[in-house]
């Protein structure tokens, strides 16, 4: 019965993906106008590969999470539609319900009235997707592949703006790194970076076809719509995932390239087939989006040092109260899809796990100036947002309602990219640890520098 | 899709299962290896089909049968005085959502097995096919350059 423990979707990978296109817009327009983040409408990501992934989470990866981010699309909005019109919700099942005689569903126009019906209904339950796309959407398509919509499928089956979220973890992650910087290593990084995650997302994608057609956020993917055959997106992930992991291995160094083919391992194998399992594929989803800065630190260093735990610590906390708050309004989707998460199994562990994780974040900034990665400064100045985060995760567990998962998750959305920029800034110069003498850890620096090439 | 069409054609999604039915074409000179592959898939659209459809039939079914039964145990009317039918909040719907998970939990576990077994199976031979066309297209542009 409890067998469902939490599952994960790649929320963390869509609220990457969000929070990728947030950071774009967060200096110029206070975080409150969300529909500032205006993504396109693709699906992000549903959190899948939040590590490689930010691109989408949404994960899946999810894609997705851009499209929560932006209110008025429809697949993300959906969640929260439902959030703002439960009534409305609940009359149209009622229309639906009426279940008309079985019947072949490649039965031509019958069937075709039918989607009609279902169509309305769905309108009003779906709530915003544009009109042209809804009738386009009713026809039957040949299945050719055009060339020319290729690099569009392709950019949608590897979840390109999750992927591009990842990336900017992992720069984050070298960035922090206490030596100098590299362009070309920084570049490459990137890049193999940016290759294993769209594979590791296409990947996702392929595995999941019948979920992502039922659920509402995940529903208009290449696969699903039978723009590409699974042949190719295997393809595509290989020519993808191979250049990558050899760029990283060869390029960079090996054991960011063990990482990167790790994470596509954890994200693929584990994090996928587990999310209909049980809850733990939140975790083990966590640490797949806390991978990539780890891998951008190693790439710099090329160790494994303290601070690249501490931000892959501070990532993998993140994820928690970004992907509870998500998942607590997709209960309905989740429920019937067969995934298994925290929101609908567990209930009082997921408010209890997000507000526990806003409440490590205020430590783990805590702990980045004693590990002298950053000055004294940046817990000061993260406090504000951290606290803030905590207060909105504390309404969230007492609340436990639809508005307060609302705020909490749209909170992090903002709260990542300014977490990493204010970290970046409050950054302890290679030069400075040099010159100061009585900075404690002293030792600590010697030990990195040692290390540097 | 139109009889002269030489490719398969995917319809919108299913009102039951949310599945895009696919009609597949059978070209006149399929191998055995083709026809493999199309009623693999075949095969896996209808198992999909069916399992998708009447889970999501059984998932309407039984929400409407705890909506009818939390509102009479709340002594309210299924319908409301201007006729719109009441409905509970989410909160109330969680029980709901956690019970069904629950249930069918072993159903999906099996569904997922099979799922995994057909997807393999199907891209595999999809392997194959395409394998077996590029070398019959190599072979045929030898056959040419030599004439």
């Amino acid at each position: 019965m409890s067998a469902a423990r939490r599952c994960r979707p790649p929320r963390a990978l869509a609220g990457l993906f969000v929070w990728r296109l947030r950071n774009t817009g967060v200096r110029q327009i206070p975080y409150r106008f969300v529909h500032l983040y205006h993504i396109a409408n693709d699906r992000l990501i549903t959190f899948q590969y939040f590590n490689f992934l930010k691109r989408m989470y949404v994960t899946q990866y999810n894609k997705d999470l851009s499209q929560r981010a932006k209110p008025k699309s429809n697949s993300i909005v959906s969640p929260f539609h439902e959030l703002q019109q439960p009534d409305q919700e609940k009359k149209v099942v009622h229309k639906i319900s009426p279940v008309s005689p079985v019947h072949q569903s490649w039965s031509e126009t019958s069937s075709r009235n039918e989607l009609r019906e279902m169509k309305s209904a769905a309108e009003t339950e779906d709530s915003v997707i544009p009109v042209g796309a809804e009738s386009k959407d009713r026809q039957w398509k040949e299945m050719k592949l055009r060339l020319d919509d290729l690099p569009g499928i392709l950019a949608r089956l590897s979840k390109i703006k999750l992927t591009a979220l990842v990336v900017s973890t992992a720069s984050a992650g070298f960035a922090m790194a206490p030596v100098p910087f590299e362009l070309t290593c920084f570049l490459l990084a990137s890049l193999g970076t940016g290759l294993a995650s769209c594979a590791a997302n296409s990947i996702n994608q392929f595995f999941e076809v019948p979920f992502d057609s039922n659920m509402n956020r995940t529903k208009n993917r290449p696969l699903v719509r039978g723009q590409i055959s699974p042949l190719l997106a295997v393809c595509f992930a290989a020519s993808c995932g191979v250049p990558g992991i050899a760029l990283l291995t060869l390029g960079v160094n090996p054991l960011t390239g063990a990482l990167g083919a790790f994470n596509i391992f954890l994200y693929t194998c584990c994090y996928t087939p587990l999310k209909r399992m049980s809850i733990a594929n939140t975790w083990v989803g966590a640490v797949v989006g806390a991978i990539p800065p780890i891998m951008g630190w190693t790439a710099a260093t090329g160790s494994l040092d303290a601070g690249a735990l501490l931000l892959g610590g501070i990532l993998y906390s993140w994820q928690f109260p970004h992907f509870n708050a998500l998942s607590w309004g997709l209960r309905e989707d989740y429920s019937r899809g067969g995934y298994c998460m925290m929101s609908v199994t567990h209930p009082g562990l997921c408010r209890r796990v997000a507000l526990r994780h806003c409440l490590a974040l205020i430590g783990l900034s805590t702990v980045a100036p004693v590990l002298d990665i950053t000055t004294w400064t940046f817990p000061i100045i993260s406090l504000p947002i951290n606290l803030y985060i905590s207060y909105l995760g504390f309404r969230f567990y007492r609340d436990a309602d639809r508005s307060s998962s609302r705020k909490l998750f749209f909170c992090s959305l903002w709260h990542l990219p300014m977490l990493l920029l204010v970290m970046f800034t409050c950054k302890k110069s290679v030069l400075e640890k040099e010159d100061k003498g009585d900075v404690p850890g002293r030792s600590h620096e010697r030990a990195m520098e040692i290390r540097l090439p | 899709p139109p009889a002269h069409s030489h490719s398969d054609w995917i319809g919108p999604p299913d009102k039951h299962s949310n599945l895009r039915p696919v009609i597949f074409y059978a070209p006149p000179d399929e191998s055995a290896l083709e026809r493999r592959l199309r009623e693999a898939r075949q095969e896996a659209q209808a198992s999909n089909q069916r399992f998708w459809a009447r889970h999501n039939r059984a998932f309407r079914q039984e929400k409407e049968e705890f909506i009818y039964s939390r509102l009479k145990a709340k002594g309210l009317e299924v319908r409301d005085e201007s006729g719109q039918k009441a409905t509970l909040n989410a909160e109330e719907m969680a029980d709901f959502y956690k019970d069904f998970l629950s249930k069918n939990l072993q159903k999906h576990l099996q569904y997922n097995r099979d799922w995994y077994k057909h997807n393999f199976r199907i891209t595999f031979l999809m392997g194959q096919v395409a394998l077996v066309r590029a070398l019959r297209w190599l072979r045929r542009r030898k056959k040419n350059v030599e004439q």
